[in-house]
């Protein structure tokens, strides 16, 4: 199993470094469903059954049509070259290096390389829907009327006309 | 067993990549995506936290994280799409009617 | 007794209060009822606590409340008085009664009838605080009380600029000598750790002779120095001139029997300190009589009725000095009491020369008023006669102590006596000079006012009459002893300045006998008959003399009649300097440039460029609000990683 994560890891940041730097919208796309296939490669190796399937499903099956879609829709050809904010082109990378660092630095202080893991919990659907419908109940319902404002809000925004 | 640091430097790193992609890419909807780019990187770090623990509630957050991506991604591409509408233009820089 | 002494001070109190507010409704009986109600009251309580004091006690002393307390410093309100009360009260009382009466006449046709009751009532009250108080401080309050009253009657006539100019100028100098007089009070309290009348006269009364001496020196000549603001002595006269702008019963009341006065009796009833610093006494003897001189000298040459007046108040009044300062003290107050008298009537006279030539004060234009104007005229000429020390009125009497005291007394000096018979002279002089100019000779009035001549109506002339009868006896309180007098006077204020005189005659240094003393009185006698044979000779017999002197001695005569430039010294040492300061430095640099500018602008500026500055973050482009979170996330991170 070892093995596995440093593949899919090593093919999820090419995939990632894609995404960033295509010039066409629809590759970046495409490296994005990459990057969330292989995630969801990832997600199994942690013992997630479901969430990867749903991951696969939702996110690179849906989402990133939606993507798509969009992106033909309005026809987003390869980009120009523009003036953009001074202050991201200067501080940007120093900024982004920092915040690796720091990051890393904290994985290096803090967490131990060398502890032993529980044993896996049970991630089957079954599992995950106990705990949904159970102690996760109230936040699953308020999301159920986000997704419902979240429909609406889309179908106004994109309409010819108000 | 791959350790945990392990884990969360892949989720650090891709984050910083979607972090990158937002600062330097001018498309929207690339912009767009470098964003779904970083929740991705967030979730896999709470699932590999939610796999250390030994518990499931790391992977429902990633399940209500999904789900309010995928909300966030239809209004976020309406708005665009009607923003394209009116300024004919899909560049962030050009859309600055907000400045001071 | 304690109720009389309430009697005297409370009704003007309540008469400024009650015309002071509700006036402007009463018709003018009504105020002015009320007005010389009050007075009258007073003046009557003054008398008969005069009386009830005669039959006991030798010094009524009671505080009353405690005003002030501050740590170590106890001030009450306490009421002192003495024989020198006494003589101060009744002075005050009766003259102020007699000038609120004509008054009733002069201001009838003047607006602003209650403000001026109002307020000469009120000036009546404090200066009877300031005479009866028992402390310093409470003194001050009524010397403070009664710069006001002054400031405000002399600018009475406010719409008129030289009138409100001379209020305030009066006002400003007097101030100077009033810092005097907070120092020495201060100094007192720091010597003696009270200040209180008989504390302080006690403890210093206990002082061996000559212990002290640079502290009760510095003592005395601070007091003195707000005695010279205050009484107008040299060099802090030159608001009394101006004060003429105020109406003639505010001249004469305050500017010639009271306030004025004032600076006197502080010099008097700080005696005990006096004794014991004979130093500052010979300045006060010397600075009182070159200002009897020199005020004489600007008298001379003045064309303006009044105005000549106010310099004779200041000769007159650097006489008492004089007296105060040669250590015959009670000569002073004799002296005070009698030109309290005659000055306050010339005053009164020249009030109604002015009504009855309907303003007109310039001597020049008068001349012959004797024959319209006969009960002024007789008043003005028993004055006129009292002032220049002609013998057997009031001012005789009490003039020749003084000089007699200059000679010979503890702090006297010859020389002294020698210039203060010249100021006789020159008193007479130009007194005499008034009178013919105005009442004498041919008429040179303008054919209008040669109708409208009239003599005042009585409401005016009783006073006037009134107080030339008291010209006359008031001297007769104490004989020349040159003549066989036994000086009752001076043995009445025994009580009060008997012990200091002692004191001064140990310390003065022996002098060998000089001239006796009737050759003194004759001299002086001398020079007063001089001064109206000169006066006499230049103003009636052969007038062209005057103008040909002003001609000969032209630069000298300018000089005199320019007031030796004092006015103008002053503008351009004090005056200006302190108004371009103000202009150039404090208002434009100070208040417009580094308050205005710099402090409320410049945090306005300020704010508008820190704003400007921040405002860019707001760019609109959401790259750098990328950046700008991104940047604000790596901070957070650092603190809470390696922050703690």
């Amino acid at each position: 199993m070892v093995p596995v994560f440093y593949i899919f890891a090593a093919l999820t940041i090419i995939a990632a470094l894609s995404v960033i730097l295509q010039r066409t919208p629809v590759y970046s796309a495409l490296s994005l469903i990459v990057v969330l296939c292989s995630l969801a490669v990832l997600y199994v190796s942690l013992g997630a059954k479901f969430l990867a399937v749903i991951q696969v499903i939702v996110y690179a099956g849906a989402i990133m049509v939606l993507f798509v879609l969009v992106i033909m829709l309005l026809n987003a050809g390869r980009e120009r070259h523009t003036e953009g904010s001074r202050l991201a082109r200067w501080l940007g990378v120093p900024l982004l290096a920092a915040f690796l660092v720091e990051i890393l630095s904290v994985i290096w202080n803090g967490l131990s390389s060398g502890a032993v893991a529980p044993p896996a919990p049970d991630a089957g659907p079954a599992a995950v829907g106990a705990l949904l419908f159970r102690h996760y109940v109230l936040p699953f319902e308020v999301t159920s009327i986000l997704i419902l404002v979240a429909i609406l809000g889309a179908v106004v925004l994109a309409k010819k006309q108000l | 067993m791959v350790p945990l640091s392990h884990y969360i430097a892949l989720s650090a790193i891709l984050f910083v990549i979607g972090a990158a992609g937002f600062i330097f890419r001018r498309n929207i909807i690339t912009v767009f995506m470098c964003i779904e780019l970083m929740l991705n990187a967030v979730n896999l770090a709470f699932m590999a936290f939610s796999r250390f623990r030994g518990n499931l509630d790391g992977q429902l957050f990633v399940f209500f994280v999904i789900v309010v991506a995928a909300a966030e991604a239809a209004v976020g591409l309406a708005l665009i799409i009607s923003l394209y509408r009116s300024r004919d233009t899909l560049a962030i820089d050009e859309l600055d009617s907000m400045k001071l | 007794m304690e109720i009389l002494l309430l009697l005297v001070l409370l009704p003007p109190l309540i008469g400024a209060g009650l015309n002071g507010i509700f006036g402007r409704r009463f018709s003018q009986a009504m105020v002015s009822a009320i007005g010389c109600g009050s007075a009258g009251l007073s003046m009557v309580s003054a008398l008969a606590s005069a009386w009830a004091f005669s039959h006991h006690e030798r010094v009524f002393d009671h505080p009353y409340f405690t005003w002030i307390q501050a740590g170590d410093f106890v001030a009450k309100y306490a009421l002192y008085y003495d024989r020198l009360t006494l003589v101060m009260t009744v002075t005050v009382t009766v003259v102020a009664f007699l000038i609120h009466l004509y008054s009733r006449g002069y201001m009838e046709h003047e607006g602003g009838y209650y403000r001026f009751f109002a307020q000469l009532n009120l000036f009546l009250f404090m200066m009877l605080t300031l005479v009866t108080a028992g402390n310093y401080p409470l003194m001050f309050v009524g010397w403070e009380g009664v710069g006001l009253c002054s400031y405000l009657l002399i600018g009475f006539y406010f719409p008129k600029k030289s009138a409100s100019d001379a209020g305030k100028k009066a006002f400003v100098v007097t101030r100077v000598g009033d810092v005097g007089f907070t120092l020495a009070v201060a100094l007192i309290f720091w010597t003696f750790g009270t200040v209180n009348f008989s504390e302080v006269f006690s403890r210093v009364d206990a002082l061996e002779i000559g212990s002290h001496q640079t502290v009760l020196t510095a003592i005395g000549l601070l007091l003195f120095l707000g005695a010279v603001g205050k009484s107008a002595q040299l060099p802090l006269y030159v608001w009394l001139p101006d004060a003429m702008e105020g109406p003639t019963p505010v001249s004469a009341l305050i500017h010639a029997a009271t306030m004025v006065t004032a600076g006197v009796y502080l010099v008097a009833r700080s005696n005990v300190i006096y004794a014991h610093a004979p130093q500052a006494l010979e300045v006060v003897a010397i600075v009182g009589c070159l200002t009897a001189f020199y005020a004489a000298t600007l008298a001379l040459v003045q064309n303006d009725l009044k105005r000549m007046l106010a310099y004779s108040t200041i000769s007159q009044l650097g006489y008492m000095f004089l007296g105060c300062g040669a250590g015959v003290f009670a000569a002073g107050i004799f002296h005070l009491m009698t030109h309290a008298c005659f000055k306050a009537l010339l005053f009164l006279c020249a009030g109604s020369v002015m009504h009855a030539l309907a303003g007109e004060l310039d001597m020049r234009k008068m001349g012959g008023l004797r024959h319209k104007m006969p009960t002024t005229y007789w008043t003005f000429l028993i004055a006129t006669l009292a002032i220049s020390g002609v013998p057997f009125l009031a001012g005789f009497f009490s003039k020749d102590e003084i000089l007699a005291g200059a000679y010979e007394g503890p702090t006297g000096q010859p020389w002294l006596y020698w210039l203060g018979t010249i100021t006789a002279g020159l008193t007479a002089l130009y007194m005499f000079r008034a009178l013919y100019l105005t009442f004498h000779g041919e008429s040179r009035l303008t054919p209008e006012l040669e109708h409208h001549a009239h003599e005042s109506a009585s409401k005016m002339t009783v006073p006037l009459t009134i107080l030339a009868f008291f010209s006359v006896v008031a001297g007769y309180v104490s004989w020349p002893k040159a003549w066989g007098g036994t000086e009752q006077f001076d043995k009445y204020l025994a009580p009060v300045f008997g012990r200091s005189e002692q004191v001064l005659t140990l310390e003065a240094a022996h002098r060998p006998e000089g001239l006796s003393p009737g050759a003194l009185l004759t001299f002086s006698i001398v020079a007063a008959g001089l001064g109206i044979l000169i006066a006499f000779w230049f103003y009636l017999k052969s007038t062209h003399i005057p103008a040909r002197l002003a001609e000969r001695l032209s630069g000298l005569y300018r000089v005199m009649v320019r007031k030796y430039y004092v006015d103008e010294f002053y503008d351009w040492l004090i005056v200006h300097p302190l108004r371009d300061g103000s202009d150039k430095f404090l208002w434009r640099v100070m208040d417009a440039g580094a308050i205005d500018d710099a402090g409320v602008n410049g945090m306005a500026r300020a704010a508008e460029g820190v704003g400007s500055i921040l405002r860019r973050i707001q760019s609109g482009n959401v790259r750098s609000y990328a950046a700008w979170v991104l940047l604000g996330a790596v901070i957070w991170l650092a603190y809470l990683m390696f922050g703690h």
